[in-house]
């Protein structure tokens, strides 16, 4: 034994305690989890089917309404790049609109449910 | 043929004037890549343990993360291949500013968040998470090869195209030469630096980029008294196509079918950035699930405004260089405005040309080291440690694996980047993206959050979504049949009319996915799904 070679120094990856799959299920299955679930499905899949369709009727108007997205706004600045700035705009802002849902309603939410787990592991 | 005789007459013009200047671009690159070397070497030193090696030790800030995202993500398509794309063809150029920024909030509100809490090192952890391991463990590491490589690629053309611009060189042998001087670079950075290396690479290179952008923008802003519309105008007259250069359709709206493309490059552009595998194990270089979302708000910030700055790169290529002068398909176009702010055959020229010239290198290095990375760590963790050794492989020899598999990456980079070297890097890298949306996207939502969600069905998806998209690429005009922009000329054996396949291969990705859970004989794992599931919302049991 004394010869073995001393551990590496680099940082070791954490060995998490690990709940059994019962456990898991029983977890999945709470009132506890469905609502951190429905809190995060009910904000993040309507929001991700609306952006992505804000952004499909942009490809879209490009394409088929070539007329309307020629349109000038002022001197040069036609619709098409008003358009295409917005897109940036609602960008930032569901980012922005998402991490603030996140920190204030689920984190709290999926830290409890970590911490309890982690307790009766 | 007078439009050819102009663009081969401005190459060789920059090429001239820019010859007795060499060894400054060369002394720029040298420092670049010296550099970079070293940071390597000292993040080799403290490369022991495969967290090291493949996730950076986890120890990355939000806001490091987030600029090695970017740095990461703002590749040649970016820098390069949209500033071209945009100077020859206006408004049809800025859809990929769009799309590639857009394309971050699938990343953030599906993917980043449970996808950092349920994986360890690669997608593939995720994808056959609940699934039967090898063969879904080998599908995900074949796709995440088959997507790197696609994205190489593109990188290998812009940095031909570079050393075309800069050296002079337009001889066959000095682009093949500079191709495998990126590709022994990108072996060096990997198999010495990991995560850890790159992950600094990215960092400076995203700083450099941003940095060189900022300083062309306000160059160009400057030149028009900061007054876009002036700028917009002007571009319009240059390129003698009028307001239609600042409409949608000058490069897409030609035909119906061209409109098709046009929307299937839109919908792989949103749909591929989160299932790109480069991008996805970078959100392991971070502590928890809550810095993996700050780091991809940090990147959406950073690169929403580089993409932003496109529009005067862009623009304002077309308005002082003129698109006659920027030679198909365009990758020159941001190294020569460089070399026109700062004076045409000056000495300011010349010092703009190598800078700008310098920071496009290390973008393509920088993205190349991080691709190869993705594949070679897949290549080890999924397919020798898990599928090979079924798990038996100690930590050594699966970080042996991952070092050997970056030397043969690198070596099919060079070897495919040189068929690669004439065309478009913005388009090659929207095929990647298609790939990425069609076998890997369908199949990580799946995996999250469809509890009915089988092997057979993750299988499905993933071929299905891989094969689709290459053979319709194989067999589109991207690869024959277009004289002037295939990547083999003199031959036509292309059936499917649109460049980019996502338009079918995405939905079908999504479909076959589907479809192959329902007709799976295999019941899902519950258990599994639950652990899956829990863990991804909660962090609980978290690497």
């Amino acid at each position: 034994m004394a010869t073995e070679e001393p551990p590496p120094e680099g940082s070791k990856d954490i060995h998490p305690a690990q709940p059994t799959t019962e456990a898991f299920l029983a977890e999945q299955n709470s009132a506890e989890f469905g609502e951190l679930r429905r809190s995060y499905r009910s904000f993040a899949f309507p929001l991700t089917v609306a952006f992505v369709l804000w952004y499909l009727l942009y490809v879209l108007l490009s394409n088929y309404a070539g007329g309307f997205m020629g349109t000038k706004v002022f001197s040069n600045i036609n619709v098409a790049f008003v358009f295409g700035l917005a897109q940036f705009l609602t960008t930032f802002l569901i980012a922005w609109f998402y991490s603030r849902h996140a920190n204030a309603q689920l984190d709290p939410k999926a830290e409890a449910i970590k911490d309890r787990m982690e307790a009766d592991a | 043929m007078s439009a050819a005789y102009h663009s081969h007459t401005a190459v060789t013009l920059a090429a001239e004037s820019t010859s007795e200047h060499r060894p400054l671009i060369i002394t720029l690159f040298a420092v670049f890549v010296a550099a970079t070397l070293g940071i390597t070497v000292w993040a080799g030193r403290q490369t022991r343990s495969a967290s090291d090696f493949y996730a950076g030790g986890r120890q990355f800030t939000a806001f490091q993360n987030g600029l090695a995202v970017s740095g990461d993500y703002m590749s040649a398509a970016s820098f390069l291949g949209i500033a071209g794309a945009i100077a020859l063809f206006g408004y049809d150029g800025f859809l990929y500013s769009i799309g590639f920024l857009v394309a971050w909030l699938v990343a953030l509100l599906l993917v980043a968040e449970p996808l950092r809490n349920s994986g360890r090192y690669t997608m593939g952890d995720v994808l056959a998470y609940r699934m039967r391991q090898r063969p879904v463990r080998t599908a995900a590491g074949v796709s995440t090869i088959i997507v790197s490589i696609f994205y190489l690629l593109a990188q290998m053309a812009g940095a031909g195209a570079l050393v075309t611009l800069l050296l002079g060189i337009t001889s066959d042998a000095g682009k093949i030469l500079i191709v495998a001087l990126v590709g022994v670079l990108m072996i060096v950075y990997v198999t010495i630096g990991g995560m850890k290396g790159t992950t600094w690479v990215q960092m400076v290179k995203a700083v450099l980029l941003i940095a060189g952008a900022l300083l062309m923008t306000l160059m160009v802003l400057w030149k028009f008294d900061f007054n876009v519309s002036d700028l917009l105008g002007t571009a319009a007259e240059k390129s003698g196509h009028g307001s239609a250069f600042l409409e949608p359709g000058l490069k897409y709206g030609a035909t119906g079918t061209s409109k098709l493309d046009f929307l299937s490059l839109g919908l792989a552009l949103v749909l591929g950035t989160a299932g790109l595998p480069h991008i996805l194990i970078r959100f392991y270089t971070v502590p928890t699930a809550k810095a993996a979302r700050k780091s991809v708000n940090w990147a959406i910030g950073i690169i929403g405004a580089f993409y932003l700055m496109t529009i005067a790169l862009g623009f304002g290529a077309a308005a002082l260089i003129g698109p006659e002068n920027i030679k198909a398909p365009g990758n020159t176009a941001a190294p020569q405005l460089a070399e026109y702010l700062g004076g045409t055959g000056t000495t300011g020229g010349a010092v703009m040309l190598a800078v700008i010239s310098a920071v496009a290198f290390a973008t393509i290095l920088a993205v190349v080291a991080g691709l190869t990375l993705a594949s070679s760590s897949s290549f080890a963790h999924d397919i020798y440690a898990n599928v090979i050794r079924k798990g038996q492989a100690t930590e050594k020899e699966e970080m042996k694996a991952a070092r050997w598999s970056t030397v043969f990456i690198g070596a099919a980079a060079i070897v495919l980047g040189v068929f690669a070297r004439d065309m478009n890097v913005a388009g090659l890298v929207a095929l990647a993206f298609a790939v990425a949306a069609s076998a890997n996207l369908p199949t990580i939502l799946y995996s999250l959050f469809w509890k009915r969600f089988t092997t057979q069905g993750a299988l499905w998806s993933i071929y299905g979504g891989l094969a689709s998209s290459v053979i319709l690429v194989l067999f589109s005009p991207v690869v024959s049949g277009n004289e002037k922009t295939s990547m083999f000329k003199g031959v036509d054996f292309s059936w499917f009319p649109l460049e980019n396949p996502g338009l079918i291969s995405i939905p079908l990705g999504f479909l076959l996915g589907w479809i192959g859970s329902l007709l799976s004989k295999e019941e899902p794992d519950k258990g599994k799904y639950a652990e899956l599931e829990v863990k991804s919302l909660t962090g609980i049991g978290a690497h």
